[in-house]
């Protein structure tokens, strides 16, 4: 039996995390981060990463996908919580492991160094939908579209070719198929 | 062709066609345009209060008492940041507001002009939805938005922000219609095989509990008429929140009072002993669970409420029905009537075990304390009040402390909207502003504040309010110069160490009354209670009720923490056999 002197109950048994992408269509309003992102910081539930654009200019309509960790009660409750902010539409919530939907991340690397370290770092990045988009003679500036554990990868092993500068985006996700989430 | 009107117009209009009566406010700088309007709206009353908390809190006990959104009127910056805990409050005990608040004119946004705060960031989390009015032609749709999201699924405040040259300018205004449709937020919805199942579940249950809250309360009076319809058609047992309090009649047989904490001793032996437990539009709360792990671990749980959210966000549950309180009952009882008509006949040997364990609960009497002849135990005072105002429709609000805990416990009410308390937030200085607004919506009746000498001073200012508009509100307050649940924690929990829990310099509310405009009176032995609560119901005037009561006086029982209900503090006698020990002060 535990003793507490504190007003409040003591932490109870922890369930395990599980990864979630979460997808909510919004109004295109001002402030319509601020009241999803507050509901996260509020209540104490994890963002891992963040994407969020305006998909429909006529209706006005955002879509933000969340990468998040939580227990399957946690995950349920930011699903209950999202739907009863006013400007939210509707919410979909997707687990990392589900093959029926696509995840992407992209990133930029920017390598400074010889030729001969740029080629290494390209073929190293071929699998990923390699772009180069920018080239100098010195350095060069390559887009990968990919998971996150696969970027996270890449941008280790391209710190021997001459890695200076990261930069990424958080998830977006599509249900393969014919179907769209209503 | 309409004729253009301001925007200061447009607000009224709105308000006139949402039928509000009253508005509670503060004027300033950034709502002036609005002020300088009112006088061109005569069917809507203004209350000025003395400080925007106030405004608030009387807004609440307005709404929760009427059943009507609460309509509070507040100037930019401090007027804004004033309202926030009212507001917070509001939105944890679920009650309708609907705040407008003065803003710098939109050029000035984000300049740091005077009187300027990021209102709607700093209320975002405090209010149901919020809305920074930046073009004059969008002012009465989100005027009527927002009383539609603040009274409708599980009620909440809002609040509507607009910059001073908003007011001024000038647009069309067209006439409200409600419109039917649903915004999607609303869930209605249920399944009536839920509902049977349900009623399976009734009717194979030998420990069944009824656990109701405030839910039952906010979907209107035709609600508890029906609970008490479905307790009777079944003879279940019935145990209340402190914000349900109300619903069901305090002094019915069925009825085994509060739960929680502070609740009785066979409410909470009931809660952890059950085997089928119903839960209509209560929510879990940390207060009534205790420790989540041991918390009635051999129940199937079914959770009635509007709010999806509510549903297995502290205790999984077996059977989840979303839906409005009064729709579902009259679903259960409409079944249970069509297809179990003896229901309670039939029943009454199969749960007659668990009301005899119940009645062996009950013979614990946890509500007892030792009286005394010398000095006033709160108990007895809030008992004799009770008493003594019971034959009138009283309205009782409270501060928060223990002598909030003892007015659920001991003052029985028998008809919802009657108790206004601070339940989620646990706010000080609650009661008395909410008092004033519960006079203003009836104002034939009588209104006390059961307060502490420590909450009470925390809006006193108020006393003011209810001075000008003529309220005859009763502060009734159990002195005993302690924050008494501060003090009650230290002595149980910190080893006697009472750190700055005692108040060594008070006023003398007798004289504090008279400065004020109103009547002062005090009573200081048992002897005298009676005459003096008398004294008071009788003064048609504001009173500040000085009741010097018992210093020393804990609140029991209680549930200590990270025990379960089954392991309750009891009285004096009880307690030398169970001491609280152990360490670890690290989770407050």
């Amino acid at each position: 039996m535990s003793k507490s002197k504190s007003a409040y109950s003591i932490p109870g048994k922890k369930g395990k995390l599980d990864t979630h992408i979460i997808v909510v269509w919004v109004d295109n309003e001002a402030g319509v981060l601020a009241r999803v992102v507050g509901l996260f910081s509020g209540r104490g539930y994890n963002i891992e990463s963040l994407a969020v654009a305006e998909i429909d200019s006529k209706l006005n309509i955002s879509r933000i996908t969340i990468v998040t960790t939580g227990t399957p009660q946690v995950v349920d409750q930011i699903k209950l919580q999202l739907k009863k902010l006013v400007p939210v539409h509707k919410v979909a919530d997707f687990k990392r492991e589900d093959k029926q939907v696509i995840f992407k991340e992209m990133a930029l690397f920017k390598l400074v160094g010889n030729n001969n370290k740029r080629v290494k770092a390209l073929n190293a990045c071929k699998k990923f939908n390699a772009v180069i988009l920018d080239k100098t003679n010195k350095s060069c500036v390559i887009q990968i579209t990919a998971l996150r554990r696969d970027i996270d990868k890449m941008s280790n092993n391209l710190k021997k070719f001459g890695l200076v500068s990261v930069s990424r985006t958080g998830a977006v996700a599509m249900t393969r198929g014919a179907e769209t989430f209503k | 062709m309409p004729k253009s009107i301001s925007g200061a117009e447009i607000v009224f209009k709105c308000l006139e066609d949402q039928n509000v009566d009253f508005i509670f406010g503060y004027p300033g700088g950034a709502v002036l345009p609005i002020y300088d309007e009112l006088k061109n709206h005569s069917s809507i009353k203004h209350i000025l209060v003395r400080h925007e908390q106030g405004a608030g809190h009387a807004a609440e006990g307005y709404a929760r008492s009427s059943g009507k959104p609460g309509v509070v009127l507040v100037t930019s910056g401090p007027g804004a940041t004033n309202v926030v805990t009212a507001l917070t409050d509001a939105y944890m005990d679920s009650v309708p507001l609907v705040c407008i608040s003065g803003q710098v004119p939109t050029h000035l946004i984000g300049t740091d002009a005077f009187q300027e705060c990021d209102t709607t960031g700093i209320t975002r989390p405090c209010t149901k939805h919020n809305w920074l009015v930046k073009d004059i032609k969008d002012l009465s749709k989100i005027i009527h938005k927002a009383f539609e999201v603040a009274t409708t699924g599980r009620p909440g405040p809002v609040l509507v922000d607009i910059p001073k040259d908003i007011q001024f300018q000038k647009t069309n205004y067209s006439k409200f219609k409600k419109e039917n449709k649903s915004n999607g937020k609303i869930h209605n919805n249920f399944n009536h095989k839920d509902i049977d199942e349900l009623v399976k579940l009734m009717s194979k249950a030998k420990k069944p509990i009824f656990y109701t809250g405030g839910g039952v309360i906010n979907s209107g009076p035709k609600a508890s008429e029906l609970l008490r319809e479905l307790v009777s058609i079944t003879g279940f047992p019935i145990t209340s929140t402190l914000q349900g309090l109300g619903c069901y009649p305090g002094d019915d047989n069925l009825f085994l009072g509060m739960l929680g904490m502070h609740g009785t001793y066979e409410a909470n032996n009931a809660m952890h002993d059950c085997d089928l437990m119903i839960n209509i539009g209560a929510r879990f709360d940390d207060r009534i669970t205790g420790k989540i792990d041991e918390f009635s671990p051999k129940s199937k749980k079914v959770h009635i409420d509007i709010d999806p959210s509510s549903i297995n966000k502290n205790v999984k549950v077996d059977l989840p029905i979303v839906g409005d309180v009064q729709s579902v009952i009259s679903a259960i009882v409409k079944t249970i009537k069509k297809t179990k008509p003896n229901f309670v006949k039939s029943n009454k040997q199969q749960i007659s075990k668990w009301w005899e364990q119940i009645g062996k609960w009950r013979e614990k009497k946890s509500l007892e304390y030792i009286n005394s002849n010398e000095t006033i135990k709160p108990q007895y005072a809030v008992q004799r009040l009770y008493e003594l105002t019971k034959n009138k429709d009283t309205f009782i609000t409270t501060e928060v402390g223990q002598h909030q805990m003892w007015a659920a416990q001991h003052y029985k009410f028998d008809k919802p909207n009657r108790w206004m308390t601070s339940g989620g937030l646990g706010t000080m200085g609650y009661g008395l502003p909410a008092a004033v607004g519960v006079q203003i919506a009836h104002p034939n009746k009588l209104v006390v504040d059961i307060a502490g000498e420590a909450s009470v001073l925390m809006t006193i200012q108020e006393m003011s309010t209810a001075v000008q508009y003529n309220l005859p509100i009763k502060i009734f307050i159990l002195n005993n110069e302690y924050m008494g649940m501060v003090r009650q924690w230290q002595e149980l929990l910190h080893d006697k160490n009472y750190s700055e829990s005692y108040s060594a310099a008070l006023p003398d509310f007798v004289k504090l009354a008279e400065a004020y405009g109103c009547v002062g009176i005090r009573a200081k032995t048992p002897e005298e209670l009676d005459d003096k609560i008398i004294e008071m119901i009788n003064t048609d005037r504001p009173v500040i009720f000085d009741c010097l009561v018992d210093k020393q006086e804990n609140c029991f029982p209680m549930i200590p923490s990270g025990k379960p209900h089954n392991q309750m503090l009891l009285g004096p006698k009880d307690q030398e056999k169970n001491k609280i020990t152990g360490k670890g002060k690290t989770l407050v």
